[in-house]
Parts: structure tokens; sequence; C-alpha cells
């Protein structure tokens, strides 16, 4: 175990699968002889050499197009999008061809998209996106959001292992905020599986990626205040773990679902309409969303903050559903 | 418009001794259309759960009996407007407001007759005026105060609550969860020391000993307050009993109250039983899907010598003795859920062979436990089985089914060392497949050697007949 932040997390996790099997390769934007724009691959091209790290033309069409084909033929390959924005570039490949892939031929696609995403940043409308929800409503492809170190080098091992296309959304916020312990040795983390970052009893936060630190706070706040709340990181977004949020759900019976992702038809749409239908009877209060405006994420710091749910949005929001 | 005239929906008669049934649930709400003969509600009564189909195709105009009542059969239960005529429907406010666990009482006629379909007018939220309720909270938002949230509703049909009566700590004074599981917990809330507190004064159920004359309630705090049900103790758990549970527990104590039980038992020697059972067992189940069970062949056994002593296939009836030329066979059916006994009965079962009565038995069993029995199918025994063997047990005393004059108990099948006589006529110990059969019968009617030789010669049946015989 050592303390690690997330980035390095995410480095190790990726150093140690390289490590160990020779199909793992990175391709991406320089991410070789530069190291990675956010250098998480710093060092890995003189270790791994040339032909397993590397530096693709600013095309993100050629990098996962060639991410596919070389996983078709038994690599797996990692590719990294310098930012999730520029994913858009290759959805053709993911989500015509990667994702459809297995169901049309029958041959697996093992193949991981590392997407840093996410903003606060002030990087405005091209770098700052949480496109989660829309890949994890194509069927085929698997969603992970990682909230800690942890969590974030356990989820990697196991979207490299997985036999099929992988969305690694890494949220940029926390690369170098958030730090905590690590084991050292390899290890991995089912997909579909929640934590509860929090125990509670009167509210239940369903979120992940750097919202369940916002939630927590909030709860912090609201634990002052006698209300006790429940954060549920859900890790993977697609599968996702109805169970665990259901079970939340049934205990406190008040749900508020919270992500970075515009509003929308954001994930949090699903989830509140998955509760409404299992769940129910369980609630005693509305479902409530919190999620960022239907709007291109702001380059100005202060609108940023509005665009972004913070601490206080989230307190409140809490403090709503306690008093209803 | 209104063209035709509104169609009432009673409590059908479920049976000839049933009097009242509980409404389960309503499968169709207030506005929403229906069918002739499509199921309308679910009822229950201490014979049989079942649906009530729609007597006309319309719009369900009015709801007047809310889930969870036990009505008189006869009972006005809805109104269905036949097509064309106006919906009475509901604002969802209102809807709301009908919601049976807030609902204090039903009262059913009066606010009903108004709405004829010709007067256009909907009658919308007039009808159900709130609780009183302990006011204090009560800070204008009225929508709040009455709005019961899903969770909330569900916990007060569990524990049989009326909302109505909890102090709201929610927006608007609503029923939080935490208000209700607090009211169930610790007995209604000490009522908020008001002069004004008319707490709907239930005919307080067991208050034991009256101490002192119910107007006084208000002010002794703790005690008398329990407007609904008892408090569990420490450790207890509260549930309401099931229609059909009254029905047991009703129907059981009368048994006793009246016959005179007396139960004799006598072991029977099964080879011959299992080793044809063994040979129709694959082609019955082949040919026909038919398990033949140990059961139906004592059934065919039992019907069979029933034939000999009609006073066994009998009934006491005032200073009469009624004996038949046919045996409805009572077949003792567990629900699934261990919580329940149903008799569903097999008509003229003297006309059935083996493979008939085990269909049969098959069948009635499937239906009880999907609650698709019909009220005929619980009605007219004359005789019963029931067969409590299955879990190893090898002898009991169960209680007549009223008003019949026996019922047989078939128990667990053992092996067993049992003495025979081999070729020369010498005594051997051989291992048998034993069962214990019982007899309980009613003295009043039937002599203990009367069943013993009943049980006799339903033993030399199962011992001696041949596969042709079933």
């Amino acid at each position: 175990v050592a303390e690690r932040t997330y980035l390095q997390a995410i480095s190790d996790g990726l150093r140690q699968e390289m490590r160990r099997d020779k199909r793992v390769f990175v391709i991406g934007e320089d991410v070789g002889v530069y190291g990675g724009a956010f250098k998480v691959t710093l060092g890995f091209q003189e270790e791994f050499g040339a032909w397993r790290v590397i530096d693709a033309p600013l095309s993100e069409t050629a990098i996962v197009g060639g991410c596919t084909g070389a996983a078709l033929m038994g690599m797996r390959p990692v590719a990294e999008m310098q930012f999730a924005d520029f994913v858009s570039c290759a959805w053709d490949h993911l989500v015509t061809v990667a994702a459809k892939q297995f169901y049309r031929a029958g041959t697996p696609v093992p193949m991981v998209v590392r997407l840093p995403s996410g903003g606060g940043f002030s990087g405005g409308p091209f770098h700052s996106q949480n496109p989660e929800s829309s890949f994890a409503h194509i069927p085929g492809l698997k969603c992970v959001c990682p909230a800690t170190p942890e969590d974030a080098k356990g989820l990697l091992a196991t979207a490299i292992e997985d036999p099929n296309p992988v969305l690694y959304f890494e949220h940029k916020h926390l690369y170098r905020r958030l730090k905590a312990d690590v084991p050292e040795e390899r290890y991995t983390i089912p997909f579909g599986e929640a934590r509860t970052h929090r125990e509670g009893e009167d509210i239940s936060v369903i979120t992940w990626g750097a919202m369940v630190h916002t939630a927590d706070e909030a709860a912090e706040e609201l634990a002052k205040e006698d209300v006790s709340v429940e954060v549920v990181d859900l890790r993977t977004v697609m599968p996702w773990d109805r169970k665990a949020v259901l079970a939340s759900v049934e205990k406190t019976s008040k749900v508020l679902v919270l992500h970075e992702d515009t509003r929308t038809g954001g994930f949090g749409a699903e989830i509140a309409a998955t509760i409404a239908e299992e769940a129910f009877e369980s609630l005693d209060a509305p479902v409530k969303r919190i999620a960022a405006p239907d709007s291109p994420v702001p380059f100005s710091p202060p609108l940023e903050k509005a665009f972004i749910p913070q601490v206080e949005t989230v307190a409140s929001g809490l403090r709503e559903l306690a008093a209803y | 418009m209104a063209t035709g005239t509104i169609i009432d929906v009673v409590m059908p008669q479920m049976g000839v001794s049933v009097s009242e049934g509980t409404i389960v649930k309503w499968l169709k709400s207030e506005g929403e259309t229906i069918e002739a003969d499509e199921a309308l509600l679910e009822i229950s009564t201490d014979k049989v759960d079942t649906e009530v189909p729609s007597p006309g195709t319309g719009v369900v105009a009015k709801i007047l009996v809310h889930e969870g009542e036990t009505v008189d059969v006869g009972t006005k239960l809805a109104e269905i407007a036949p097509e064309g005529a106006e919906p009475a429907v509901a604002e969802p406010e209102a809807a709301v407001e009908a919601e049976p666990a807030v609902e204090p009482e039903p009262e059913p006629a009066a606010a009903v007759k108004a709405d004829a379909p010709s007067s256009a007018e909907p009658p919308a939220p007039a009808a159900p005026v709130e609780t009183p309720a302990p006011a204090a909270a009560g800070d204008g938002s009225e929508n709040g105060k009455s709005f019961v949230s899903p969770v909330v509703a569900r916990i007060a049909a569990e524990h049989g609550v009326d909302v109505g009566t909890i102090q709201g700590t929610g927006q608007g004074g609503r029923v939080t969860k935490k208000d209700i599981l607090a009211f169930i917990e610790s007995g209604p809330a000490p009522a908020p020391a008001a002069p004004t507190t008319p707490t709907p004064v239930e005919t307080a159920p067991t208050a034991p000993a009256a101490p002192t004359d119910p107007s006084a309630q208000p002010t002794a705090p703790p005690v008398a307050a329990s407007a609904q049900p008892q408090a569990a103790g420490t450790g207890e758990t509260l549930e309401p009993m099931n229609a059909m549970r009254r029905g047991i527990a009703e129907h059981m104590r009368r048994s006793l109250d009246t016959a005179a039980h007396v139960t004799s038992a006598i072991e029977v020697d099964m080879s011959k039983v299992v080793a044809i059972r063994e040979k129709l067992k694959a082609s019955y189940q082949k040919d026909y899907g038919v398990n033949p069970t140990y059961l139906a062949f004592v059934g065919r056994a039992a019907v069979d010598t029933l034939h000999d002593y009609p006073w066994i296939n009998g009934e006491l009836r005032d200073d009469q003795i009624v004996t038949r030329n046919y045996v409805n066979l009572g077949i003792a059916v567990e629900l699934a859920d261990g919580k329940g006994l149903i008799v569903p009965v097999i008509k003229n079962a003297e006309g059935l062979n083996l493979l008939g009565l085990a269909r049969s038995i098959a069948d009635i069993a499937a239906r009880a436990r999907d609650k698709k029995l019909l009220p005929d199918d619980v009605q007219g025994g004359t005789f019963t089985i029931t067969n409590p063997g299955g879990y190893g047990t090898f002898h009991g005393t169960p209680v007549i089914s009223q008003p019949q004059a026996g019922i047989l108990g078939t128990y667990a099948l053992v092996k067993r060392p049992w003495v025979v006589q081999d070729a020369l006529g010498n005594d051997v110990l051989a291992i048998r497949p034993i069962m214990n059969i019982t007899l309980t019968y009613d003295h009043r009617l039937v002599d203990g050697a009367l069943a013993g030789r009943f049980l006799h010669d339903v033993r030399e049946n199962l011992q001696t007949w041949g596969e042709d015989r079933y």
C-alpha cells in the first residue's frame, strides 16, 4: 500500500497491465515521447518501447479504428483520447463497429479507450465534457467512471481484461487533487458493483466520478444538521448496480441523483426512471436530480462554477429532500 | 352523453355460508374503462379468494368500498357507467385523497347517488373531506397535509394505520416515512395536548375492566389513546389477520364446538400400491401428464369404501341423518406460503377412476394455489381427506370440515420391519412400506366400531386391490 494520486493510480495500473500482458499496448496523441497530455504515460516509451507506446497522428478516428482492428487480431489496445470531448470523432468506430462486432460476428473487441473528462478548470466547451451517458446508451459498450485512486487502478485492470470495448472516464479534476492509499499489487474491481462511499439513513445520493466527492462534502454539511446522507458511488455507469441503488432507496426512501453531465438525457434520468419503476412503493419524496444545465461548458470561472453542481447546490437539494 | 343506466357492482355471494367479503385489490381505478367480464377487483372471503368480473362494459365511475374493507354480501362496491356516459373522473388531487390508507371511513351512499350519468357534472373533489387531525401543524399548505407518499401508503396499509391520525412533520404537515414508523413503533404520539383532539373514538376493542368512562380518554395520555391496533410489545410484530385466516379460525373453533371428535388409526401395508404406482407412473406421466400420487390411491380406495358406509359420508342436519348416493371429496390444500388452508371439493368422486381422481386433485391443488378456485369449487363437500404426511408426520387428529361426519388423514409412508407369513405359513420379518391412516369422525353420528370397520375396509382395498380395481 502506498499513497498515490488518482493519476498515479491510473498510471501504475496501466504499467502493471503492460508488464504482465504483452498484448497490451498504448496509443494516443503525445502519449509516447511527451508522456501524454496529463503525463499518465510518462516514462512508458522508455520502458516498453515505441511499438507498445505509440504516438498517433491527430486523428481519433485512426486511433480508435486502429485499436478496433488490433483488438480483433488479439491485441489488448488501450487508446488515450487527449480529452474525452474528442471521442466524438471516433463515434463511428466505437458505436457502429466496436460495439456491434461481437453481436454481428461473434468476435470480441477487447479494447479500452481512456477518456480524460470533466471540468472545473476553465477548459471551456471542448475540454470539459462528461459524455458517459451517450455511450452508456449504446448496447455493446461499457462505461467506467472511477471516483477514487483505488478504484481507478482496479477498474482499469478489469477494463483491460474485459473482452468488450470499455470506455474508461478518468476525471481530470481528480487527477492530482485526490490522494489515497492504493495497494501495490495487482487487483481488479468487478464492473456493475457500486460502492457505498458513505453510509446514511435519511437520503441516498446516487452518483459517480468527481461528484462523489461533492456529494460527500454536502453530506458532511447535512450531518451537522442531523440529516444522515448515504452516498452511493456507482463506479461503473454501464453496467450499473441497480440492486445497490434500489437497496439504498428502500432504506432511505429519498433519493438525489447527481451527475456532472448535463441534465436532459443524462444517465441520472435512467436511474431516476428505474427507481420510479421498481422502488415506487419505497419512495417518500419525488426523486430529485441535480446535474449541469443543458448548455455547453462555459469558460468563465464564475459561469463554470454555476454550471457544475457545487457542494452548496447539492446541500440545498438535500435540505429540500430532508424537509419534504 | 349518458345513454345507459349505471350498473352496480355488488359483493357476490361466494357460497351459502358466506356472509361477507373483503376487498383485496381494485384492478381498475375510477375513470378507467372496463369490458364486461373483465376482472374488476379481487376479493377474499373465508372460503375463497377470487376475482370479481365486471357486470358490464363502460367506465368505472365510482369505487365505493376501499381495499382492505370487509362488507356484507350484496353491498354495492362500485358503479360502472356504461359506454357514452360521462366518466366521473376525479381530479388527480382527489384521486390521491381517495387512497385507501388515508380515508377515514368509506362513507358510501350519500355522495354517490347524486352523480347519475345524466348530470354531466363530474362530482369531483366534493366527497372526501380530510379527517380533522390534531391541529397544530396546519400551516396553510393544505396540499402537503393530504398527500400520502407511496412508501407511507404502503406502510399504512401493511399496519392498518389511518394516516390521518398521525402528526406529520414533513412539508405542509405531510406525514413522512419517519413519522409513520415512529407512530407504529411507539403507538400514537401523545397528542399535542390540544383540547380539540377528537380522536375518532373507536369502540375500543379490548380495554380491560373499563376503568373510566370513554369521554375521559383524551386526558389519559399513553394508554387509551390507542386508536388502531394494539401496540406490539418488545420483540413482537403485529400483523392483521386476513379473511382466510379469520375463516379458518372461526371454522376450526366451530367444528370442535359442534362435533364429538374421535380419531382412530390403522396401519396399511402399501407394498401393492407402491408396486402399482411404480408401474403406472411413467405411462400416466407420459400419456396424461398426471402423477398418480399416493393420495390419489388412498382417495380412490376411500371413496369406494364410503359406498358401504353412508353415515361416514353423511351429515347430521338438525335431528335428521343425511346420507347420499355420491361422494363430494374435499382435499385439504396448504397454500404456498404455509399461511393458509383451503378445501376444494371434487364433485362426484365416486365416478372417477384413479386417473380421474389424480387429475382432479392436481387440478384443484394448482388452482387453489393460484387463487383460481371458483366459489363452487369449495362447496358441497361430503367427506374430506387431509394429507399432512408429506413432512414425515405419522399421526394426527385433524378437525372435521363442518357439516361433514369424517375426515381421513394420510401420513408418511415409512419402511418398517413387518411380520408377514412366508410360503410355509411361518412368521417372518419383512421390510414393508407402511402408512398410517386415520379417520377422525363425529361420534355423534359414527360409532367407534363403524369407524374401525371402515378403516379396515380401506386397508383391505389398498392391500388387495390389483391395478384393474383402481
